[in-house]
């Protein structure tokens, strides 16, 4: 664009500076004032749902009590802790950026993706798991406890998305598999090539891609150690819940034998509370009352997850681009910008998993 | 600048229509002015588009009975009519295609502060705009261009089709608006406080808050209506507990606060033009600035004006009222500013400013009718009238529709380096004024009357009302048709236009017509936008800026001389 105008304009224009700024701290400032102004527009793309999850809340808090005992809580804080560490390589990675210390920049920026992949390994075990036992949107919820209903019968979900022949799990798969095999095939291709920077990418990739199956392993450790314990609790837990327990599938039971003490509470503060008339299980565990917290639950973790996705693409390309040596003392600004971006993306996690998770 | 008429001559071929050619060259341009053209002429295709669909409804309900459209047609003409106007092309009308022209010249830099990005929200209009197409030409969308939940979450009609297209018109405004105010912040050169800025860059600025802050709500409560349509989550479905009225608190959380991004560019031209073709500096001009920061901010807070009937506790209607009646105070301020203006000024009722004085009739009638709606004992009976119909006509029609139409006269010769028929032309300001009076003022009565909105048959009491609207309708479309036909002579035979025709102080008449690809090829002199001592009438060439001698230069460049 500028080359026909270079005479008129900036005969020292560095490469990195655009044509329309006059210095390299006019570009960084207005950079950074036009991130800052995206994330307030996040914020406010979230508040809606927050509002939602307030006014709902308020509305039925015993339904929000019930239904949030349905979450691994062990899941969601394993996550945290992931995405608390990716805020902290990648804050080293702008360091680094600033430094120009271009190892370090690339390591630091794998290492973040690396924690996203892992984010979204546990987060599809936590979906899968609920899907299949019927948590899903309120237009499709299943009542965990009404005795009439079959417990797999969710024929419109089905629909919507085609029968089940694999497990969710499987299917989730599917792409990341196809995924980690062409990064697989792209590593194997650089190394032939030995361009040391091509193949510092493709294995940064190739591990991103890998880290999330690692993270649905770990996921489903951290379930298979809550069922165990469900089991347990079951075997000398009440007859309601031993007897609930019969009709379900092995992989659903330990969220039922979580509810399960949930239910017991629900019954007893129910007897205690007939006189001011607090809803009954039965009210609570139905589309228009559970239903509608898991409802909150996908939009808010769902939309939190779209992030976390655009946020792996933009690292991404800041990969490739730190591995091409662009980043140094002068012109550091992209880094800081995407750190910035995902610290908030970070933050709004930190929100979630307590309001979702940890309130009681 | 003395010698503009050399430095015209030197860069004749050195300007941003003509520099590069072809195809590719406008649709991958990073150049702040053409993406502005290229937003020109698509929101007046949407102007086009709702313009013939808004002739559609008057036709029918010129008759009391379904004479060409049946009662679901006429719902989903009057959605899309209304579903293009506002989000295709009133909403970008001012800001997108005439701020991006402006902004950056105005301000004197070369060029928005994020090109790309500018690129970008182009392209997201278009997409967007696409998904309404697909829209008007698949089943048709019927629900108003509210989406008023429950009826959008059971409808047959495309919902998520025009759902997702306005979630991705509002990320082109959120992003036009973002660069706008880093622009604004970060690009401003040397002399250019903020107090010199023409108020025309307050008003942008002031909108751009908006864009950023309200859109985003929207965007969110849209994705949640198609989320209810596509997996049935149930929030604002009374069938599993949900709250159809919390849909309408996050609509008009944004909804309303877009009134004021829609008014306020179009407000921000008119204190142009009544200063320019007045001759006169501008009065008041920190009252100006300050109200249109003011009007964007009590803009949040008077949303629930809209829902006095849905449903609220006695005390929230109450504050909303309250609250309602305090924005009207910014807005008559700017009304004074603009008549003091005037006065004792040398007015010269050229095409521009008879557009402008055409806004002021229009939008004080608009302004002074909103309060009517906005007390609370006269609203329950004019609520979902055609009182509420004329009233926003006159305040998005009258309004923002005339202040673009006088913003695109008065810049035309800038941005397309000819000038136009001014006589025609006031010819077309005349004509759109008796039409547009014609179309609404019946309107106030018969909403009065009780007519209510959104049929598309009525009792035939309301006969003569309708008919008088429907006549007024198709004379509005003529004046428009001859502002049209006016702008098109001028681009095939206009004069060439001098670099500053109407004598404007402001910094784009110190660049030629039409700018070059970098705006100013020397640093423009920042001065006081509204001072027009130093201009001089040279005819043909138009006016040109003397320099004061040398005693009367401020000394200090950053003083500021209101
Ligand atoms: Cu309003």
């Amino acid at each position: 664009m500028s080359h026909d105008h270079a005479a008129d304009h900036g005969h020292d224009h560095p490469s990195f500076l655009a044509h329309h700024f006059d210095d390299p701290e006019q570009q960084f400032d207005a950079g950074k004032l036009g991130i800052w102004i995206f994330l307030v527009t996040e914020v406010l793309f979230f508040s809606g749902m927050f509002c939602a999850y307030a006014l709902y809340r308020s509305r039925n808090p015993e339904v929000f009590t019930f239904a949030s005992t349905f979450l691994n809580t062990k899941l969601g804080a394993f996550n945290t802790g992931v995405l608390l560490f990716s805020s902290l390589t990648m804050a080293w990675g702008v360091r680094c950026a600033q430094l120009r210390q271009r190892g370090g920049l690339v390591l630091c920026l794998a290492l973040t993706l690396i924690c996203a992949s892992i984010f979204l390994g546990v987060k599809a075990v936590e979906y899968t798991h609920k899907w299949d036992m019927g948590l899903l949107p309120a237009h499709f919820y299943l009542s965990q406890y009404a005795q009439t209903i079959e417990h797999h019968d969710w024929a419109p979900f089905k629909e919507l998305v085609g029968q089940a022949h694999m497990t969710w799990l499987t299917k989730l798969c599917i792409l990341p598999g196809l995924i980690t095999i062409g990064f697989a095939a792209w590593l194997f291709s650089t190394l032939k090539s030995k361009e040391r920077r091509k193949i510092e990418v493709a294995g940064s990739m190739l591990l991103t891609a890998l880290a999330f199956f690692g993270g649905i392993g770990i996921g489903r450790v951290f379930q298979a150690a809550e069922e165990a314990a469900a089991a347990h609790s079951t075997d000398h837990g009440d007859k309601h819940a031993a007897t609930d327990a019969d009709h379900k599938h092995d992989a659903a039971s330990a969220d039922h034998a979580t509810a399960a003490s949930a239910d017991k509470t629900m019954l007893v503060s129910t007897d205690s509370q007939t006189k001011i008339g607090a809803p009954s299980i039965e009210q609570i565990d139905q589309k228009g009352g559970a239903g509608l917290f898991f409802s909150i639950y996908y939009c808010m973790t769902g939309v939190h997850a779209v992030h976390i996705l655009g946020g792996m693409v933009v690292l991404t390309w800041l990969l490739v681009r730190a591995s091409k040596d662009v980043f140094h003392e002068q012109y550091f600004g992209p880094v800081d910008y995407v750190g910035l971006y995902w610290h908030l993306v970070d933050l709004i996690w930190i929100y979630l998993f307590p309001l979702l998770y940890l309130i009681r | 600048m003395s010698g503009s008429a050399t430095v015209q001559a030197q860069n004749a071929s050195d300007n941003y229509l003509f520099n590069t050619k072809g195809f590719l060259s406008w649709a991958l341009t990073l150049d702040h002015k053409r993406i502005g053209m290229m937003y020109l002429v698509g929101v007046m295709g949407a102007f086009l588009l709702g313009g013939i669909l808004a002739l559609i409804l008057r036709a029918e309900l010129a008759d009391p009975e379904n004479w060409f459209l049946t009662n679901k047609q006429y719902n989903q003409v009057f959605t899309l009519h209304g579903a293009v106007m506002v989000f295709l092309f009133i909403i970008p009308s001012v800001p997108a295609a005439l701020g991006n022209f402006l902004v950056p010249v105005m301000l004197g830099a070369k060029d928005v502060a994020f090109p790309r990005l500018n690129l970008g929200s182009f392209y997201l209009w278009v997409i967007g705009a696409i998904f309404f197409l697909v829209a008007l030409l698949s089943t048709g969308l019927d629900t108003g261009w509210t989406f008023y939940t429950p009826y959008s979450t059971q409808t047959s009609g495309p919902v998520v089709a025009a759902t997702l297209g306005v979630f991705i018109l509002g990320f082109s405004s959120i992003f036009t608006g973002l660069n706008f105010i880093v622009t604004i912040n970060t690009m401003r050169p040397p002399g250019m406080t903020w107090f010199r800025m023409p108020l025309f860059l307050w008003a942008t600025y002031s909108t751009s808050i908006i864009q950023v802050l309200a859109t985003p709500v929207l965007g969110i409560t849209v994705l949640l209506l198609a989320a209810e349509r596509v997996i049935g989550i149930g929030i604002f479905d009374p069938k599993f507990n949900g709250d159809p009225v919390t849909f309408q608190h996050f609509f008009w959380f944004y909804s309303h606060p877009a009134v004021y991004i829609m008014i306020l560019p179009g407000m921000g031209i008119i204190s142009e033009l009544m200063s320019v073709h007045s001759h006169k500096g501008i009065f008041g001009y920190r009252f100006i600035a300050y109200s249109s920061v003011a009007i964007a901010l009590f803009g949040f807070l008077v949303w629930g004006h809209h829902m006095f009937t849905s449903g609220m506790a006695n005390v929230t209607v109450i504050v909303f009222s309250a609250l309602t009646f305090s924005v009207s105070i910014p807005s008559a301020i700017k009304v004074f500013n603009w008549l003091a203006t005037m006065y004792k000024g040398t007015v010269q009722l050229n095409t521009p400013m008879c557009y402008a004085l055409n806004f002021i009739f229009l939008f004080t009638i608009g302004g002074l009718t909103g309060l009517w709606l906005g007390t609370l004992s006269t609203d329950r009976p004019l609520h979902d009238t055609y009182f509420v119909v004329a009233h926003f006509h006159y305040v998005m029609m009258g309004g923002t529709m005339v202040a673009f139409l006088g913003g695109v006269f008065h810049w035309w010769p800038k941005m397309t380096g000819k000038m136009f028929n001014d006589f025609w032309g006031n010819i077309s300001c005349l004509v759109v004024f008796i039409g547009f009076n014609m179309t609404f003022l019946p309107q106030f009565v018969m909403g009065s009357r009780g007519m209510p909105r959104r049929y598309a048959t009525y009792d035939p009491q309301f006969t003569v009302f309708h008919e008088w609207s429907t006549y007024g309708a198709f004379t509005l479309g003529l004046g428009l048709f001859i502002a049209l036909g006016v702008l098109i002579h001028s681009l095939l035979r206009g004069k060439q236009a001098p670099d500053n025709p109407w004598g404007g102080a402001t910094l784009e008449w110190q660049c030629s017509s039409p700018p070059p690809y970098y705006n100013f090829h020397t640093a423009p002199e920042v001065n006081d936008p509204y001072n027009y001592k130093p201009l001089t009438y040279r005819g043909e060439k138009g006016w040109e800026y003397v320099r004061p001698k040398p005693s009367t230069v401020p000394q200090q460049p950053d003083q500021v001389q209101v």
